[in-house]
Order: structure tokens, then C-alpha cells, then sequence
């Protein structure tokens, strides 16, 4: 096919790719939890999956659990975020947590996770530190921290993960409205920094941070690897116990896992109202405080208590990654010594072989994931600039439909879809099911400096002869290097960082480090767990140093491009 | 008319409003200026003219040059060269670099190098082709910009405010270099500007526009 016509087919081929699987995910979940599952020899339409689905005794205590460790990892790490920023930004301390930002985001779900047992554990390194000296202990205390009943230790470990993300999207918004100017002018007019940001800028980064928010709770109610390492286990939140029901070996158990990824759904639609509903009222309630002419009283103690939360969050992340190298190379360590006896490289010879297998797996999949979602990425962008094939404001909704919709609630259906036609899982459907989160993400990275590229170079090149290809490759591509590697950087990040897909759609055989990393959380070898969790980090994190690195080193002697 | 830009009863509008019309003959060597305020749609006409006219426009009339209809043609097809008021040099190529992609293809690298140094040298900056345009002054870059144009061999130059960017002093320079460099190449110039000194030092026909 030739060219001219191939490229403004790509955003539709796009939106297919990425709705596709969502779509059909759906449909292979809604017929098996309506007791339809000709596979097992069922036909529907039947109550029975719905009807064991709330006999099972555990069930209040799952969807509590997902309703509120979602709601609550949300807010809470939405507080920070707004109130870090409201305080600080375009300080000296908000520039020190925008420069780990980073290497924040690229650590993997899992890896934090694992990195905040480790800490906080009654036998972990904080309880270390301090004992015997000053807590008296000389075993581990009696308590249940991590896999608590109530579930606050994953959501601690699902808010260090969301601050750094929320931060991230806050700042891209922030460059859109004008936030210093605002500031200044409520300054003068009396108002304190916290109140003056939320009273004039707040509203309008809210608005444009509004969709990635709501991707937050979908994913904190619906998240499985942070759920499997940092939640508790009878009952578990909902969408563990439909993992399980899925890998139960009696097929019939499916029926069941359906009727839960329906309540999931469910469920999710219902907290994405519910937080409507409560946008609605704190919206009201904001306008009648800000008529009220309130200057701000509490601005410098809500202000460093946001930076002291904010500061302890990223501090977690890095101090748990920490733990996890020391683990990998620890010889002997007993409770209460706060280092090991000795430091070894046994850990890394023993597990090493195993990790290198899953690492090649892991990078086979990410690198044709996140180079396909590119490639479509920049096709998309390319028919919106020569055509004005453009998504429209609404449409940009649908980028985030597959963040939306819950992991929990199509990938089961769509592992049971490709059973029942006979499809093999496996590498390729693991590739795309990866595409299906991976795309988003590369598109919402490379979208803003895409469109932002100034036009007139186009033109000028074009002046000169340049034909459209021409302008693409020669001029467009290379001026946007920073941000295409960058772009891609997050593809791998995100693919590295998947867990459910691949586990569901890979049928249990697709070995990948997160997939290998989750699998050793249960047997508590904090050596293996410590070594596959940093090579997992790893492979998240060197892309991204390498988007930093890379056109540092190809436009070392362009000025113009430094910054850029 | 065969040689030149003609504009033919050109009109541009907008959600039904219409903007601007013009309709004139530009012969070889002689420059119109179009002048108003910003706001009144000069620099779509220009967009018109070079093909890259964004889709919420409409545009009516016709645009010839030397002899040609051009209307619909691709833009890089044109042979219609265009300053704006920022020099745009490619900040990933080299000042040669750049010149390279101006200069039109066939000739051997050493002809084609020569031409480059030959352009450097006309505007008085020989030595320059291995540079980085991000390390020239404000002047160096609109010489650059202009001999990249050249370079391309157009059969008309337009300028959007080429020099609203440019300190006083510098302004006349870069203004002379630009006008005389077209005149000698028999050139018909299309410059629009809200700068009366620039329409009075073109010399040519002045249309202005209302807001």
C-alpha cells in the first residue's frame, strides 16, 4: 500500500489496536459471568456465577478493600501533590523532587512495593536501625504490618508510586496556565502562597489533570502485583481473588472470576461517579470559600507538611531500592543488625542465569511493544499535522479508555475469549495485550512537543524544496529526538512494569521479570526477591537514562537543541 | 503577464468571514508590500501562497507564477521562498548543513561544498559552514537564513515581517542585503509588515489592509 493512503488510516488503525482488545476483553468477560462458557460445556444465559459470587464469604471484605484502598491511595496522594505544588513550585526544594522525578516514575510498581516490605516489615531495615537501642527488641516484633487486614500498607505502597505520576502530569498542566502570573497577582492582593495557588490555579490544572486522575483509581481499586506483595490475603481486594479463581485448574471456577471482573467493573464505574459526585461539591464549596475573600491562615504549616509527606514518599522509594541492593549482595544477616555480617556476590551468581532468561523475554516484548506504539504514536500525529486528522477534545477520552477500564475486568475475558476460539497464549498476544497500556502512555509522552514543533519550519523546509517525507525525516524526527527517546523510554518502562497481562495472556508461560518477580513474593527469599526486583528496576531505568544521555551526545555542539 | 507572482482575485476567509482579498501582478524585481495591523489575516495570505494554509481557512482565487497556476500545487513544489521575522536555520544541522538542505540537488560534494562557501563568502562570513547556528548572532543568522532561501533557486520571495526581530542598526543592514539580493536575481517580492519603514524602503507598490 502506498503511502498517501496508508497514513491517514494509522489513527483509526490505532484506536483499533487499542480498543480493540478492551472491547472484546469485555465481551469474553460478560458472557462467562452470565453462565456462558461453551469451552466447559456451559450455555447461558444462567444466574448461578453472580449467585456464588456473593455466597462467597470473603466478598465484603474484597470489594471493601478495593473501594477503599482505591479512594484512598487517590486522594491522598492527589493532597500531597496539589499541596507540594501550591507551596513550592519553582523553589529550591521543589527542584530537588522534580530531578528524581525520573527515576521515580521508571521504578516498577512491584519493586517499590517489595522496597517498602523490606522497610517496613517488623523484621525489616527501619526495625533494624532502631533495635535493640531503642525499641528493646531482639526478634521481630509479634505484628502485622505488611499484608495488613486493612490494607493500608498497599496503599502506602501504591501512593509512593502515584505522587511521583501525579506530580508529573501536574507539572505538564502547569506549563499550560500561566501559574506564575496568577500567583504574583494574588500575592499582591494579600493572599498566601497555598491559598492564592489553590484559589486561581488549582481549578484549572484540576481540569487538565482530571483524566489521569481518574486512571489513578481505577488502577489503585483494581491493581494485582502491589495487591499480591503489600495486601492481605484472606480475603484479599476482589481483583487477586479473580486471579486466583482464574488459575483455579476447574474450568468452571472462570464462571466465577467473571462475575467478579463484572463486579469490578462495576464497581470502578461507581468510584469514577462517586468521585464525580464529589468534584461537584468540593467545586461549590470552592467558589463560596473563594468569595468569602480568605487570605489564608494555615498556608506555612500546610505547606511544609505537604513538602515534609512529599519528601518522606520519594525518600521511601529510593531508601526501599536501597534495601533491595543491600539484600542482593547480603551474606549472613540476623535480626537486630542493621547491616549484614558480610557482602557477597552468591546471591547474584545463584540467581543471576534465572534473571537473564526472564530479562531477555522481558526486553523481547518490551522493545517490539513500545517501537510498535512509536511507530503509531508518530503516524497518528504525523495525519494530524498533513490532514488535520486530528483527535478531538473528546476523543481524547478514548486514549484513556484502556487505562480506565480495569485490568481485572477484560484481561480475564479476554484470556477466556482466545480459549474458546482456540487462539494460543503465548508470546504475541502477551505483545499485544502489552500494546493495549503501552500505547497511551507513549502517546499522551510525545503528543505535546510533537504538536508544538513549529510549524513554519515545515513550511521553510518545504520552501526548500523538501518534499513531506522529506520534512518528517530530515527535520522533524531529528529536532524532536529528545522526546521521541523519551517517549519510548516509557513504553519500555510501562511494558517492563506489566504484570496482569502478561501472567493472564501468556497463560502462566510467558516468564518476564516483573511476572517472576511477583511469583517469589509468596516464598519470602528476600535474596531472590531483592535480585529480581533491582534487575527489574533496571530495565525500567537505563531507557530512560539513555533518552537522557543519547541526544546529549548526538547534539553536543547544537545549542539550539540542548534545552529543547 | 508571463514572468512573476500574480495573485488572482484571492480571498481568504474564515468560519464564512471573510479577511482579506487581494488581487496583483508582482512583475520580476519589483516588491509589493501589504501592510495592517496584526490580527488581519497577512500571514494567511503568505500560508496561501506557500500551500500550507491551515484547514479552518478557506481560500478563493488563484495564484500564478511565472506562467504557471500554482494553486494547488505541493507546497514543495512551489519554488516559492519565504522569510519570517525568526531565521528558523535547523538547529540540528550545521550552518553548511543547512545551506546543503537549501541548495538545490545534482552536482558533485565538491561543486556543491564550493557553492556553499561561495554563498558564505557573498555574505561576508566565510569560514562558517561547520558552525552551529545556535552560536551566531542575531545579523549572522538572518544572512544564513537568506542565502539558504537563495540557495534553493525560487522564482519569488515572500517575507513576513523579516525584520521586526532584527535592533535598528542591524534592521537597515539585513533590509538592504535582502532587497538588493532579489532585485539582482530579478525576483518578485510579496513582503507583508506593520512596519512603515520597512513598506517605505521596499520601494514598491503598498497595499494596506483594515483591521
Amino acid at each position: 500500500m502506498n503511502r498517501q493512503r496508508f497514513l491517514p488510516v494509522l489513527p483509526i488503525l490505532t484506536l483499533v489496536v487499542m480498543l480493540g482488545p478492551v472491547a472484546a476483553g469485555l465481551w469474553g468477560t460478560f458472557l462467562p459471568a452470565l453462565g456462558h462458557l461453551p469451552a466447559a460445556g456451559l450455555t447461558g444465559p444462567s444466574f448461578d456465577p453472580l449467585r456464588d459470587l456473593f455466597a462467597w464469604g470473603g466478598l465484603p471484605r474484597a470489594v471493601m478493600l478495593s473501594v477503599s484502598t482505591g479512594l484512598l491511595a487517590t486522594s491522598v496522594s492527589l493532597l500531597i501533590v496539589m499541596f507540594v505544588t501550591a507551596g513550592w513550585s519553582g523553589t529550591r526544594p521543589f527542584r530537588a523532587l522534580e530531578r528524581l522525578l525520573s527515576p521515580l516514575l521508571s521504578v516498577p510498581h512491584a519493586a517499590a512495593a517489595f522496597g517498602l516490605a523490606f522497610l517496613i516489615a517488623p523484621s525489616g531495615w527501619l526495625s533494624r536501625l532502631v533495635s535493640p537501642g531503642l525499641t528493646g527488641w531482639d526478634r521481630p516484633p509479634d505484628l502485622l504490618i505488611v499484608q495488613d487486614s486493612l490494607g493500608l500498607t498497599m496503599t502506602a505502597g501504591l501512593i509512593v508510586k502515584e505522587v511521583p505520576f501525579l506530580l508529573l502530569i501536574t507539572l505538564a498542566a502547569l506549563g499550560q496556565t500561566d501559574a506564575q502570573r496568577s500567583i504574583t497577582i494574588s500575592q499582591a492582593l494579600g493572599y498566601g502562597r497555598v491559598t492564592g495557588w489553590l484559589k486561581t490555579v488549582f481549578p484549572r490544572v484540576y481540569a487538565q489533570i482530571r483524566p489521569p486522575v481518574y486512571v489513578v483509581l481505577a488502577y489503585s481499586m483494581s491493581v494485582v502485583d502491589v495487591a499480591v506483595i503489600l495486601g492481605p490475603n484472606t480475603p484479599p481486594p476482589l481483583s487477586v481473588q479473580i486471579v486466583r479463581w482464574m488459575s483455579d485448574p476447574d474450568l468452571a471456577m472462570r464462571l466465577e472470576a467473571a462475575a467478579g471482573a463484572l463486579l469490578q467493573l462495576g464497581l470502578v464505574v461507581g468510584a469514577l461517579a462517586f468521585w464525580r459526585l464529589a468534584e461537584i461539591i468540593i467545586a461549590r464549596l470552592g467558589r463560596h470559600w473563594i468569595a468569602k475573600g480568605s487570605r489564608g491562615r494555615f498556608d506555612t504549616i500546610v505547606a511544609q507538611g505537604a513538602l515534609v509527606a512529599g519528601g518522606v514518599s520519594a525518600i521511601i522509594v529510593l531508601l526501599g531500592l536501597l534495601v533491595l541492593a543491600i539484600w542482593s549482595f547480603a551474606g549472613f544477616w540476623g535480626f537486630p543488625d542493621a547491616l549484614p555480617d558480610g557482602f557477597t556476590l552468591r546471591n547474584w551468581m545463584r540467581f543471576g542465569p534465572g534473571t537473564m532468561t526472564a530479562l531477555g523475554e522481558t526486553a523481547l516484548i518490551a522493545v517490539v511493544v513500545a517501537s510498535a506504539a512509536l511507530i503509531l504514536t508518530i503516524g497518528c500525529l504525523e495525519a494530524e499535522y498533513r490532514y488535520g486528522l486530528s483527535f478531538s477534545q473528546r476523543a481524547v477520552w478514548l486514549l484513556y479508555l484502556p487505562l480506565l477500564v480495569p485490568q481485572t475486568a477484560f484481561l480475564p475475558g479476554l484470556q477466556t475469549l482466545m480459549l474458546s476460539i482456540g487462539a494460543d497464549v503465548g508470546r504475541a498476544p502477551v505483545m499485544l495485550a502489552h500494546l493495549v497500556f503501552v500505547l497511551p502512555y507513549v502517546f499522551l509522552s510525545l503528543a505535546d512537543p510533537f504538536r508544538a514543533w513549529d510549524a513554519r519550519m515545515g513550511t521553510i523546509a518545504a520552501a526548500l524544496g523538501a518534499s513531506p517525507d522529506g520534512v518528517l525525516w530530515r527535520v522533524r524526527l531529528p529536532m524532536l529526538l529528545r522526546p521521541i527517546l523519551t517517549a519510548l523510554a516509557v513504553g519500555l518502562a510501562v511494558s517492563v512494569g506489566q504484570y496482569l497481562p502478561t501472567l493472564l495472556i501468556g497463560g502462566g508461560r510467558v516468564a518476564t521479570l516483573t511476572t517472576e518477580a511477583v511469583a517469589l513474593a509468596s516464598g519470602g527469599d528476600r535474596r531472590a526477591i531483592a535480585v529480581y526486583g533491582l534487575m527489574q528496576t533496571g530495565a525500567a531505568l537505563v531507557p530512560f537514562a539513555l533518552a537522557l544521555l543519547l541526544p546529549a551526545l548526538v547534539w553536543r555542539n547544537r545549542k539550539g537543541l540542548r534545552h529543547g | 503577464m508571463d514572468k512573476g507572482l500574480s495573485l488572482k482575485d484571492v480571498t481568504i476567509s474564515k468560519a464564512g468571514t471573510p479577511l482579506l482579498s487581494v488581487s496583483h501582478d508582482i512583475g520580476s524585481g519589483e516588491v509589493l508590500t501589504v501592510m495592517g495591523p496584526s490580527g488581519v489575516g497577512k500571514s494567511t495570505l503568505l500560508a496561501f501562497i506557500t500551500g500550507t494554509l491551515a484547514p479552518d481557512f478557506h481560500a478563493e482565487g488563484e495564484v500564478w507564477l511565472d506562467g504557471h497556476d500554482i494553486t494547488n500545487a505541493a507546497p514543495h513544489q512551489r519554488r516559492v521562498g519565504i522569510l519570517f521575522q525568526d531565521d528558523l536555520l535547523f538547529p540540528h544541522l550545521s550552518v553548511g548543513a543547512n545551506l546543503a538542505f537549501g541548495l538545490q540537488p545534482g552536482g558533485s560534494a565538491a561543486e556543491r561544498r564550493a557553492r556553499i562557501d561561495e554563498a558564505l563568502e557573498e555574505v561576508g562570513m566565510t569560514g562558517f559552514a561547520d558552525r552551529d547556528p545556535g552560536t551566531l548572532s542575531g545579523g549572522q543568522k538572518a544572512r544564513v537564513a537568506l542565502m539558504r532561501m537563495l540557495l534553493s533557486d525560487p522564482c519569488a520571495l515572500l517575507l513576513d515581517e523579516p525584520f521586526s526581530r532584527l535592533d535598528a542598526a542591524l534592521r537597515a543592514q539585513v533590509r538592504d542585503m535582502v532587497f538588493d539580493r532579489a532585485r539582482a536575481r530579478a525576483l518578485p517580492v510579496l513582503m507583508v509588515t506593520h512596519d512603515a519603514d520597512d513598506a517605505r524602503a521596499a520601494g514598491g507598490v503598498i497595499v494596506t489592509l483594515a483591521g
